[in-house]
């Protein structure tokens, strides 16, 4: 017991300084002004309760992996302690900030934040909604551990949900309106916040459907697996195609804001594939990124754009799109050829040094007769289909998607081919690759410039979708920006890249209050995913088990089943001879 | 000690550096040789330069001393330690002016300038004495570009922690009466400030030496360095010597961090990026896990970001050569990393 009380008191302690940290950054201020239920719950101070539950959940599991859980009293008491703990920090700050008055130096210390860390009530009201609420949320959180698997996933998804919708109100409701089903919308959403009704339901709906899922899963993968290769190929290629056809009609009825953010995301989505070439599969862990991407948007905007200072050939998008992509892949080549024997860190430097050259050379006054300098390049035309401009983002999140489409087939063909196998041979030990024959430095050089011609066509679409091309938003944030998202998804993986786009690229757009803290947030994603999960949240197989080498509980290398269910044939035989 | 290693056979390769390397060597020689020729510094601008470049250099060669110090004893590149330097530079310009408020820096500037200097100490040595435990210390044994990921997520993180903490504009420290004017030695003229970065740098420096060579924890360091397991077996706590060795790296860049203040006057949340990559070049410059190395590489750094632009750049006729003063300093890191990437004084099994 006295482990656990320990450890308790250490849990609350690093989530109450979370919160502390939140704090006096302005994230908790920033988020209050977002209702979660119009006029009750604003999003600010549920994070508090949101980190008393988690401390309590977190508090709650084995001493160390492969123990028994604790006895559920156990359990319920550590809980308690945790979200007790993180009260008291929260309760302590908030009295700090008050008495102190710190805001010549900490800018954040404000009189909003005390109201919002007492919930708008008087100081003593707000201190034991604090310390008691907290105890009693890490209670809460502990028992989703104890209750079983499924219903915690019901109650986890039902919470999930309920944030979600709420966080993403202008999204869902400019659906809602398109589609058109205002009267969902009218009874979800107030003007600012879910109302009662529409909370209520979410969470009792949409933890049904998750407790469903949970315990329905494992009886539809048996049906899955049950199922003929055919059959399987059938229902997995109609899954696509449905989700395809949602992502293809959606630009119709979401308005032209939430297109331009669509597009943006199918930037990103270009860019993580390219970047995951160079990094996921090869291993070459390359931070100048945005060196291609810049590439890629000035050759675009040079080449269409009739502004271009110097040299303007005037061309149609279209028609500078493959010189787009060969300058960008000689590029790649070039750059590469003198720095890929370098080892894995130096490798990340000298990359990240292009990257910041190229932005400088381009915003100098040196540039400025050739590519505009700091003015950069204006006008860039968009690009014509049948006729039509695509200045639309709309329209233009098409071609977008397209390349998206081709760019993820491209990759998965590549990661599936003799070149494929050659990158994971080679991430995974180069001596050895190189012993068995693997010419390691072509192999580097072709991942370098395929993650190239990739970061090109990203820049082409970056250059038509706001029509300039300016230096300065050509930084390392976005090479940043790129390694975060694969990191999320899990590096190596595709359905990572996507899905880690989607997250980091979509939803800081989305959420306004998030923009100042966007790169905060990138930052807390790439230390705590290394710490914590290094694989990313939908990992590719081969790296999960790099990572996580020599471990006891690591997946076997060998999955006969797994052989067997994917390819319909009968593990082989080992010859004798 | 040769450049460049004879190769055994004649590779697309070594071509296509060799002709790399010609292409540098033509552009300098030729750079300089336009610039002296057309006559456009005099030779007090030129020694004008020097001197602004010795005193940066010396800044360089004190934030460097802490990436060299860490990769010396765990192998890995702290990228975050650019904001271990901003951390104690930014939280102690309230500091210095709270003094200012109170008159202190005009009635004694010494006993103010040293508090200033002690706070800014004070606040990276904790800023890396927390980054080591939270961020790499769970991280040891993994494979080498975990940490370097971690260590740019920590970089992030503090950036936009202190942007939070502090707000994004740019703070002014105030001015010190008794660093303004100019020196003259044997003709050249030195600003005071320049004159005191360079002085007090080579103070630290002596004293870093001073402790890794005389003192029981230096000889620690020495050995954890050499050999982690061998030294953890003669008794040595090698976790505490990491500690230490993350907490002298935060002293001297809090201080480097000051210095720095007394030249550009400035500070914002961004101000540790730049000059964190620059250490970076100039701890590979002289060589990584090597503290001589890096006081050399700083210096060499500091003088050729200074001088370069303005020797080779302007000799081409490239208007506001100052511009890329950065593209030298990111070339020389590229450059050596593809030439030399042990560095002018680096142990050969470092790289």
């Amino acid at each position: 017991m006295g482990a656990y009380a320990r450890r308790a008191t250490s849990t609350g302690a690093i989530f109450g300084l979370a919160i502390t940290h939140l704090s006096l950054v302005g994230l908790v201020v920033a988020l209050n002004d977002r209702e979660l239920v119009a006029g009750v719950v604003s999003v600010g101070s549920t994070i508090a309760v949101i980190a008393a539950l988690a401390a309590g959940f977190v508090a709650s599991r084995p001493l160390r992996k492969g123990l028994a859980p604790p006895a559920p009293a156990v359990a319920l008491g550590s809980g308690a302690i945790a979200g007790l703990v993180t009260g008291i920090i929260i309760t302590a700050l908030a009295w700090l900030v008050e008495a102190f008055t710190p805001r010549d130096v900490l800018i954040n210390a404000s009189p909003q934040l005390v109201a919002v860390l007492h919930w708008g009530q008087d100081v003593m009201v707000g201190n034991a909604i604090n310390v008691i609420g907290g105890a009693l949320m890490g209670v809460v959180g502990a028992s989703l551990r104890i209750i079983p698997g499924d219903l915690r996933r019901g109650a986890v998804t039902g919470i999930g949900a309920l944030l979600g919708l709420a966080l993403m109100q202008t999204f869902v409701s400019q659906i809602l309106t398109g589609l058109p089903l205002t009267f969902v919308d009218d009874f979800l959403y107030e003007r600012e916040g879910l109302t009662w009704p529409g909370a209520i339901t979410t969470l009792v709906l949409f933890g049904i459907i998750g407790w469903a899922w949970a315990s329905q899963r494992k009886a539809f993968s048996e049906r899955l697996g049950a199922m003929g290769a055919n059959q399987r190929r059938t229902a997995r290629f109609s899954g696509l195609g449905l989700l395809l056809l949602v992502l293809a009609t959606l630009p119709l009825f979401v308005g032209p804001f939430l297109s331009q953010t669509m597009d943006l995301v199918g930037i990103y989505i270009i860019m993580g594939l390219g970047l995951n070439i160079v990094v996921g599969f090869a291993g070459l862990l390359d931070l100048g990124y945005v060196a291609f991407y810049a590439v890629g948007a000035y050759a675009t905007a040079v080449l269409t754009s009739p502004a271009s200072p110097a040299f303007a050939p005037h061309l149609d998008f279209w028609i500078a799109l493959p010189l787009v992509l060969a300058i960008t892949a000689a590029i790649g080549l070039t750059i590469g050829a003198p720095v890929l024997r370098l080892r894995g860190d130096y490798l990340a430097i000298v990359t990240l040094g292009f990257g910041e050259i190229a932005r400088i050379v381009l915003n100098s006054n040196w540039m400025t007769p050739y590519v505009g300098g700091a003015q950069g390049i204006l006008a860039v035309p968009a690009p014509q289909f049948l006729g039509k401009d695509l200045r639309d983002p709309a329209l233009l999140y098409y071609p977008i998607f397209v390349a998206c489409i081709i760019a993820a087939i491209a990759a998965i063909s590549l990661a599936n081919s003799r070149v494929g196998r050659a990158w994971t041979a080679m991430r995974e030990d180069e001596s050895v690759a190189e012993a068995t024959g693997v010419n390691t430095i072509k192999y580097k050089l072709l991942a370098f410039s395929m993650g190239a011609t990739f970061g090109g066509l990203a820049g082409a679409f970056y250059a038509v979708r706001i029509g300039t091309v300016f230096p300065q938003e050509l930084n390392i944030i976005v090479s940043i920006n790129a390694l975060a998202l694969i990191i999320l998804g899990g590096i190596g993986s595709i359905p990572g890249v996507i899905v880690g786009a989607v997250v980091l690229v979509g939803l800081p757009e989305l959420l306004r209050e998030f923009s100042e803290y966007r790169l905060l947030l990138y930052g807390i994603v790439l230390v705590a995913m290394m710490l914590l999960r290094p694989e990313g949240f939908l990992p590719n197989r081969s790296r999960r088990a790099e990572l996580h080498e020599g471990e006891g509980d690591s997946e076997p290398d060998w999955d006969e089943k797994r052989w067997e269910r994917e390819t319909g044939t009968q593990t082989p035989e080992p010859e004798i001879t | 000690m040769r450049l460049f290693r004879r190769p055994e056979r004649i590779t697309l390769g070594t071509v296509v550096l060799t002709l790399l390397a010609l292409a540098v060597a033509a552009v300098v020689i030729t750079g300089s040789y336009l610039t002296i020729s057309q006559g456009r510094y005099t030779l007090e601008v030129w020694e004008s330069f020097i001197v602004a470049g010795v005193a940066l250099g010396a800044v360089y060669a004190l934030i460097a001393i802490g990436y060299t110090l860490v990769y010396g004893i765990l192998f890995m590149i702290n990228f975050a330690h650019g904001e271990v330097f901003m951390s104690g530079a930014f939280t102690a310009v309230f500091a210095a002016q709270a003094l200012a408020d109170e008159g202190l820096v005009e009635s004694n500037p010494i006993l103010s300038f040293s508090i200033v200097l002690v706070v800014a100490m004070v606040v990276s040595m904790l800023v890396a004495i927390l980054l080591e435990r939270i961020a790499y210390r769970p991280l040891r044994g993994a494979p080498r570009l975990v940490p370097l990921i971690t260590a740019i997520g920590a970089s992030l993180v503090l950036q936009y922690t202190f942007r939070g903490l502090y707000g994004a504009g740019v703070k002014a420290y105030p001015t010190w009466a008794m660093f303004q004017g100019n020196l003259d030695v044997f003709g050249i003229v030195i600003p005071v400030a320049r004159a005191v970065v360079t002085v007090a740098a080579v103070v630290l420096m002596l004293g870093l030496w001073f402790f890794v060579e005389k003192t029981r924890t230096g000889r620690a360091m020495r050995a954890v360095s050499e050999n982690k397991d061998v030294a953890a077996m003669m008794g040595i706590n090698v976790d505490r010597i990491i500690v230490i060795t993350f907490a002298i790296g935060g002293v001297l860049a809090g201080a480097a961090g000051i210095l720095y203040t007394l030249i550009f006057n400035q500070v914002n949340y961004t101000m540790g990026f730049l000059p964190g990559i620059k250490a970076f070049t100039a701890a590979v410059l002289g060589g990584i896990g090597n503290i001589v190395g890096a006081m050399l590489g700083g210096l060499a750094l500091g003088l050729l970001e200074a001088v370069a632009p303005f020797l080779i750049l302007e000799g081409f006729g490239i208007p506001s050569p100052n511009q890329l003063k950065d593209v030298i300093a990111f070339s020389v890191l590229v450059l050596v990393l593809i030439f030399r990437p042990a560095g002018f004084l680096g142990r050969k099994d470092n790289v």
